[in-house]
């Protein structure tokens, strides 16, 4: 067996999802090359080469490689795949774009976002949001998979001692094209990467109270999330929903402020390592999975809270 | 243009499901099912492009049992002029389904695509891209904005840590994020009118497209139980908690 594992990296640095795939990757077994396709991307071959656990580097260099165009990297990966027993990608937004093009093309099924690995063939992966939790079996001579960011520890970035192997094959679908990235240079961390999340839902009354949650936010360094509720109530934008149709989040810590734990919200918070939950309705449903509780009006607690904190 | 967007028939995100017993999956008898959510979006935007007059129709496609006929009605109702149900009660999995798509989308010739980034239930995020990978066009997933031209899509991307702008030629498939827009809710009228929109009704086989799945669902368990902690008296033994025994802060 020979696993391929598709490198997340920014073309100078191998990105933390690498090393959960090659973590993954050794869950599974078998001999673990890597892919790095990028436009100056010799560091990130460079570093992949260091990462423990992988035999070889295959470095595609190459500006049509640059930014990830999934039309390009999807016929990449077909190409050089066919000899693989399993190509492994990442559930990020960018190898969730071109994963599913690469097994489409080859024919396969993919296995999305898997969060254990039973044997060569099964693996476990959550549905319905994590509510669910199924062990599927594929068929297929080549398994395509993604990797639950969170489900496995990463091997070791250091110390490995892979060969690096250049690959001169160009594939451009001339079909897209690459115009822009705005990374906002946040001032807090993005809610899905973020290690501590304080959310607030409708009990916060309006957009301008989120203001108190910001306070808690900046101290802790966290992100801001919100409920449905208070999405749907016009508070604050969208993009800030956490939930089944929001962002599926999983911090180390989560406060939930005024929110008061429907389904569809828990459904996206529930595997936070620690949940806090401030609320003033003590049969609130959030206080079920709440680690602590603290059963209080939001508008003095948060405060005390902040205060607090320092 | 011709615009093609699709309805999954999905359990109601306001559903709380439950594994069945014997393991074999959830249970969907007498539960709410609604179109899937990032689908909404979907057809929402077709809708729009329909009202600023980029768009002259949109035809709704739905794949699965007769019952998906609820979501194509909710789909027209909502603006959508014509409905396609693909209709079989095989078990459908992302590259199945990318595979009907793709025969209807070769007799529809559609100059965009809209589609759901994923569905609420597999959670996949598959079908969009398997499309654009079979039919060879172009793909913009996670779409938060689209401006059209007469041979161009241009597309905001949500991406990790920000967005990302791509051009892809037309025809294309283009996938929703929740940023798109905000679904409206149909009218009495437009649920009435919708009624007597024509929805057309073949199967996988009259397109001759094998949907027989690759993967096998051996068991389906409920993720591990989350224990109520303790309710704590004061904002100060919150944080003291928080400090000394959870560590966290």
């Amino acid at each position: 067996m020979t696993i391929l594992v598709i490198a997340e990296h920014d073309n100078n640095t191998v990105k933390p999802a690498t090393l959960v795939n090659v973590a993954a990757a050794q869950a599974i077994g078998g001999d673990i090359e890597m892919l790095v396709a990028g436009g100056n991307c010799a560091a990130a071959g460079e570093a992949a080469s260091k990462i423990v656990g992988v035999s070889k580097v295959i470095v595609a260099d190459n500006d049509v490689y640059a930014h990830q165009l999934a039309e390009n990297i999807a016929d990449l990966i077909v190409e050089l795949g066919t000899g693989y027993t399993h190509i492994i990608g990442s559930t990020t937004a960018s190898g969730k774009n071109f994963m599913p093009r690469a097994a489409a093309l080859l024919d396969v099924a993919q296995i999305s976002d898997i969060s254990g690995v039973v044997s060569e063939d099964t693996f476990e992966r959550p549905i319905y949001a994590g509510n669910a939790i199924a062990t599927v079996q594929s068929s297929d001579s080549i398994k395509v998979i993604t990797v639950r960011g969170t489900a496995f520890d990463g091997v070791a970035a250091e110390g490995g001692t892979a060969s690096i192997e250049a690959c001169d094959i160009v594939k451009d679908s001339g079909l897209s094209t690459w115009i822009k990235e705005d990374i906002v240079a946040l001032e807090r961390p993005e809610l899905t990467a973020a290690s501590t999340i304080v959310s607030g839902g409708r009990g916060m009354q309006n957009g301008e109270n989120f203001k108190l949650l910001e306070s808690v936010a900046d101290k802790l360094g966290a992100a801001i999330g919100a409920s449905r509720a208070a999405v749907d109530a016009g508070f604050v934008p969208n993009d800030m929903q956490v939930g089944q149709t929001g962002k599926i989040v999983a911090p180390d810590l989560y406060i939930a402020v005024g929110i008061s734990g429907a389904i569809q919200h828990l459904a996206g918070m529930k595997d936070s390592k620690v949940i806090v939950a401030i609320n003033k309705d003590a049969d609130a449903p959030i206080f079920q999975v709440a680690d602590y509780g603290l059963v209080a009006d939001l508008f003095t607690a948060v405060p005390e809270f902040d205060e607090l904190l320092g | 243009m011709k615009v093609l967007v699709t309805a999954k028939r999905v359990v109601d995100y306001n559903v709380s499901i439950r594994v069945l017993s014997d393991n074999s999956g959830v249970d969907l008898n007498n539960v709410k099912m609604s179109v899937n959510p990032f689908d909404e979006i979907a057809i929402e935007e077709a809708v729009r492009l329909k009202e600023a007059g980029t768009a002259e129709e949109v035809v709704v496609v739905s794949v699965g049992p007769t019952a998906c006929q609820e979501q194509i009605r909710t789909a027209l109702a909502l603006g959508a002029d014509r409905g396609i149900l693909i209709e079989t009660d095989e078990e459908l999995q992302p590259l199945g389904i990318a595979k009907v798509l793709k025969a209807v989308i070769d007799k529809e010739a559609p100059q965009l695509v809209i589609t759901g980034k994923q569905a609420i239930d597999g959670d996949n995020s598959q079908t969009g891209q398997m499309l654009a990978a079979l039919t060879g066009m172009p793909q913009a997933t996670f779409a938060s904005k689209i401006d059209l031209s007469e041979t161009e899509a241009t597309v905001i991307r949500e991406v990790d840590g920000g967005l990302e702008t791509i051009t892809v030629k037309l025809p294309a498939v283009v996938t929703t994020d929740l940023r798109l827009n905000e679904p409206r809710y149909a009218s009495l009228p437009n649920i009435m009118k919708a009624k007597k929109k024509p929805i057309d009704i073949m199967t996988p086989a009259d397109l001759g497209v094998d949907v027989t799945p690759r993967v096998k669902t051996l068991k389906v368990n409920p993720p591990a139980e989350r224990q109520a902690g303790i309710v704590v008296e004061s904002v100060e033994q919150l944080v003291d908690k928080l400090k000394n025994e959870a560590k966290v802060i």
